[in-house]
């Protein structure tokens, strides 16, 4: 009696602090991220089982995650983000230099790049800090969150990562903007950064002006620069409505697209499976991001509601910028698509905000009694 | 109290939290229609242009070069063939440091110091992004060894491809010409059409001179077009479709090679010209210019001190003396002048001049003397012609007049070019006081007349030119356009060049046989050119000449042992054989060769020899250079 006990029981605690209709998602989004990782790597299953391994590991974290109740997380948001920003600053004074960013600290024992952390450290530390003053809110906390934003971002943009910076500063914003930072100084902010472009402007490295400029005119410089954003449109545009087919995409197949299994993968896809693969695509994302926010909008405490409502627009933010890179209507950036393209820490970082928002959904009922 | 405060304050606050998610959500969707929007525009509004450029990345079309058609002479012999060879080839803008790539290449692949030299020429001459032949002709071995280490060398590969040669050298140097590689000259030349550049866009070489250069289209060939999918990278996945190119016609030509080799043999160290003619159809059967050059050098340029060599040489070797030199005709005008004293009826044959050994103009006391200081006693036109009479030439183109003398000439093809299928050639002179007004501003003196009789003054001619008329007078006035190609060979199928009939000189049957016999009786006992015929099984009808490279005053005598080698006379000799019914004529320029009798008429004896009787020379005739070039008058001219 007992045998026959142990095995509904143990599945019911590895499943019960999981999010069935996320996981739904998830799952059918990995299939499709294998799948196209397959063809992307011409074939090579040393890549996708390297992802599998990549992926194993990131739902043996996203089920640790979601098995936390959220408010003990509160208590590592403090020194998680101090931690993060010591090393940020290492890596400043330190950091090992590769392909021209300084971004990874060799700690001796391993090498790590801090910002990966501060992706989940920043929106903490700010939700936890609304939460905190939640009842007393004033003009001045939201000064303060806001250099809580700006002290890792500045960093990173430094390092320079602008992928990472952009991805880090949105987190933190969605969490102003969702802890109801005014729309009065919203608009201030929005028109201060509008009237400072021309000197922002000056303020950039040739190289950034130089990207912006591209992004306007890819064609400038069609084997340098342009290169990127070229080929992805060529491969996205030639994809015609229905696509190539399966492992006939010629763009990925003949090696014309760069980075095509990390940062561009979303260029094979829409290579082999056309626009009709692309609205499949966004609909799963849509699907994804709209259980966040169903999770977000019954979230029971503040600091909840804004990491799962941070998590949820983050985790879009990826998506547009990837896909809008990809497509030619966004810079090109080191964001990868979400759960699609090949890559360990993105993979676990990204799981492990799925992990919260499944955390938040499941531990509610235990926070209220 | 305070609870129900806390509690409407959250409240408060979690509708606020939901109106800004609201926005959120609001935005998400705001972007997502935007990407829809954009996945719409680039993969089904625009599709057709992106699938157009995904094809353009991916298929390369490359031309596929046709094989180069042979040149081949009258019985098969190839005097320009293809051998399929390995070359080393660079492309240097994938090189990035060229010098020490060279030193590195030269450790495993032998590298003259010529060949060096002709990869720097190469280089300044080159279009970008080409690659340049560093070695040719690469044995096994060197092949072997490159390959092993090939991956060292960027930019550098090995290339199968197929080579010209001509085998025979410099005896057909000027005959044939060669190819080259092209050039921005040619370049710009083939860009002039569009269809001729899109037929070039594979081929590195092109006809230069001679015939490759005449021939081009017909022996290029026409390109094949491949299509192959390549990747980023330029390298080839594999072919899509093939059109096959077209090889270029052979040519089969009309010169026998045997008898070109012996004709070229004939001339031992003597510069000079030989061309000979088949009278009844216009055929050449020998193309002699001498020196010649090896036109191998040429074909993936010339290294700079072969360069050198050819260009500063005083014997002029790349200079086609047979098509382009241009010598006064010297006394080998005299049969064409009788036939025009017949023909306007100033002479008749028995008319005869008592020849003290020189002529005066009425009212002058300038003596134009003839070669025979005491003169050829009582000379009748067969004898005039015979013993080569100036006095009787002097006097007869006075009373023809220099207008006559041209409208009668002219039909021989003198003072034109002959149209020969040859680029370059020269048209030599044939005076006329028209000509003289216009180039001179001047009238025309009856002095001038005087010496064009002898073919001195103002006349020149190339031995093409003298081998043409020579082959109308031995074809009774019928005369073919001289052509070299005989016809153009496809797959195997043979199209014939048709004979043109060029001209049809107007001579009396009677003044034919005149001249005729009398161009015989030069080749007999008493005539100028004896050696030429000394035990002939056939009749040759022949005239000597001699064309003055320096001019003598008037009193002095022509002595040419005392001049310079290079100041003696040029020797010409005009023949055809049999003299009855010709199958051969010519025309021979031995470049200070002294007098046409005993230098150039040997020449002309042994390509009869050869033609008429299949008779190989033992030894060359004049295969010595000239120790004594005039051997006494008799045979002076």
């Amino acid at each position: 009696m007992i045998r026959q006990a142990l095995w509904p029981r143990l599945q019911r605690r590895l499943t019960q602090y999981l999010d069935p209709v996320l996981l739904a998602g998830v799952g059918a989004l990995l299939l499709i991220g294998l799948t196209v990782l397959y063809s992307a790597s011409d074939g090579s299953w040393a890549r996708v089982q390297s992802q599998l391994v990549n992926i194993a590991a990131a739902l043996v974290v996203m089920w640790m995650v979601a098995n936390v109740p959220l408010h003990y997380l509160m208590r590592i948001a403090v020194p998680l983000y101090v931690t993060g920003m010591v090393l940020l600053i290492g890596v400043a004074l330190f950091g090992e230099i590769s392909h021209g960013a300084r971004r990874w600290l060799n700690l001796g024992f391993a090498t790590i790049q801090p910002s990966e952390l501060m992706k989940i450290a920043v929106p903490l530390m700010m939700a936890w800090y609304f939460e905190k003053h939640e009842a007393t809110l004033t003009l001045k906390n939201y000064f303060v969150a806001t250099l809580l934003l700006l002290a890792p971002v500045a960093l990173i943009m430094r390092q320079p990562d602008l992928g990472t910076a952009i991805l880090i500063f949105a987190s933190g914003f969605f969490v102003l903007f969702l802890a109801g930072l005014s729309w009065r100084v919203l608009a201030a902010l929005a028109t201060l950064a509008v009237g400072s472009a021309p000197f922002l402007w000056n303020m950039l490295h040739d190289y950034q002006k130089h990207r912006i400029l591209m992004l306007l005119d890819p064609t400038q410089d069609a084997l340098g620069k342009g290169y990127h954003t070229i080929q992805g449109m060529i491969a996205v545009g030639s994809g015609g409505a229905l696509g190539k087919g399966y492992f006939n995409g010629t763009q990925t197949h003949l090696d014309f697209l760069p980075e095509r299994a990390t940062d561009f993968i979303f260029a094979v896809y829409s290579e082999e499976f056309g626009f009709l693969g692309n609205l499949l695509l966004l609909g799963l994302y849509l699907f994804i991001v709209g259980r966040g926010f169903v999770i977000t909008a019954n979230a029971s405490t503040a600091f909840t509601r804004l990491m799962a409502g941070s998590i949820t627009l983050t985790f879009f933010t990826y998506t547009f910028v990837n896909m809008g890179m990809v497509s030619g209507i966004l810079p090109v950036v080191g964001v990868p698509l979400p759960l699609v393209s090949y890559g360990g820490t993105s993979m676990v970082t990204l799981m492990l905000g799925i992990g919260m928002l499944m955390s938040i959904h499941t531990h509610k009922t235990l926070v209220q009694t | 109290m305070k609870r129900r405060v806390e509690f409407r304050n959250s409240q408060r606050e979690i509708h606020q939290f939901r109106l800004r998610l609201a926005v959120g959500i609001g935005f998400v969707l705001v972007l997502l229609f935007t990407l829809t929007t954009r996945f719409f525009y680039l993969q089904v509004l625009k599709h057709s242009h992106f699938q157009t450029m995904a094809e353009n990345n991916r298929i390369s079309v490359v031309p596929t070069v046709p094989n180069r058609g042979l040149i081949l002479d009258r019985n098969g012999v190839q005097l320009a063939r293809n051998y399929s060879g390995y070359t080393l080839e660079i492309t240097p803008s994938k090189v990035p440091d060229l010098n020490a790539t060279l030193e590195e290449i030269s450790r495993l692949v032998d590298v003259q110091p010529k060949d060096r030299k002709r990869f720097k020429k190469q280089l300044e001459e080159s279009r970008n992004f080409e690659s340049l032949v560093i070695r040719s002709q690469l044995s096994d071995e060197e092949v072997a060894r490159f390959a092993a280490q090939s991956y060292r060398f960027p930019g550098v590969e090995i290339k199968a491809r197929l080579f010209r040669e001509y085998p025979l050298e410099e005896v057909t140097s000027h005959l044939i010409g060669y190819i080259g590689r092209i050039n921005e000259a040619d370049m710009a030349r083939l860009n002039e059409n569009d269809e001729v550049a899109a037929n070039y866009r594979g081929s590195d070489h092109i006809g230069k001179v001679g015939l490759e250069q005449s021939y081009e289209s017909e022996l290029h060939g026409v390109s094949g077009i491949e299509q192959v999918e390549v990747d980023a990278g330029g390298r080839g996945v594999r072919t899509l479709s093939h059109v096959p190119p077209v090889a270029g016609d052979d040519l089969v030509l009309s010169i026998d090679a045997q008898l070109q080799q012996i004709a070229d043999q004939a001339f031992g160290a003597y510069r000079g010209a030989l061309v000979a003619i088949d009278p009844n159809n216009g055929e050449v059967l020998a193309f002699v210019s001498r020196p010649g050059y090896d036109p191998n050098l040429f074909i993936d340029g010339i290294d700079e001190d072969s360069w050198e060599e050819l260009n500063n040489s005083p014997d002029v070797p790349l200079n086609n003396r047979a098509l382009r030199g241009q010598y006064p005709p010297g006394s080998t005008i005299k049969p064409f002048m009788a036939l025009a004293g017949l023909f306007y009826k100033k002479r008749t044959p028995a008319d005869t001049i008592s020849d003290p050994g020189y002529f005066t103009l009425s009212g002058s006391t300038h003596r134009y003397r003839d070669w025979k200081k005491e003169g050829h006693g009582v000379v009748d036109m067969f004898k005039s012609i015979v013993v080569s009479c100036d006095t009787y030439y002097y006097r007869l183109a006075v009373d023809l007049g220099i207008d006559n003398i041209h409208g009668f000439l002219s039909q021989f093809g003198f003072g034109s070019k002959t149209g020969v299928d040859l680029q370059g050639e020269q048209p030599g002179l044939l005076p006329s006081s028209e000509w003289k007004t216009k180039r001179y501003k001047q009238k025309w003196f009856a002095g001038d007349t005087v010496s064009v009789g002898i073919g001195q003054g103002y006349n020149l001619v190339t031995p093409m030119q003298l081998a043409y008329a020579t082959a109308i007078l031995a074809n009774g006035g019928a005369g073919y356009r001289p052509h070299l190609v005989r016809a153009l060979r496809h797959n195997g199928v043979e199209k014939p060049v048709a004979p043109e009939l060029d001209v049809n000189v107007n001579i009396d049957p009677g003044h034919l046989d005149l001249v005729r016999r009398a161009m015989v009786a030069v080749t007999q006992p008493g005539g100028t050119a004896v050696v030429a015929s000394l035990g002939a099984e056939y009749a040759i009808a022949g005239k000597t000449g001699t064309a003055q490279v320096i001019g003598i005053k008037q009193g002095e005598k022509y002595d040419a042992d005392k001049l310079n080698e290079r100041h003696r006379d040029h020797a010409w000799f005009i023949a055809f054989a049999p003299a009855d019914k010709p199958k051969i004529a010519l025309a021979v320029l031995v470049e200070n060769g002294g007098h046409g009798g005993s230098v150039a008429a040997p020449i002309a004896r042994s390509v009869f020899d050869y033609y008429l009787l299949g008779k190989t020379p033992k030894t060359v005739a004049a295969a010595a250079p000239p120790e004594e070039p005039g051997d006494a008058g008799e045979e002076h001219d």
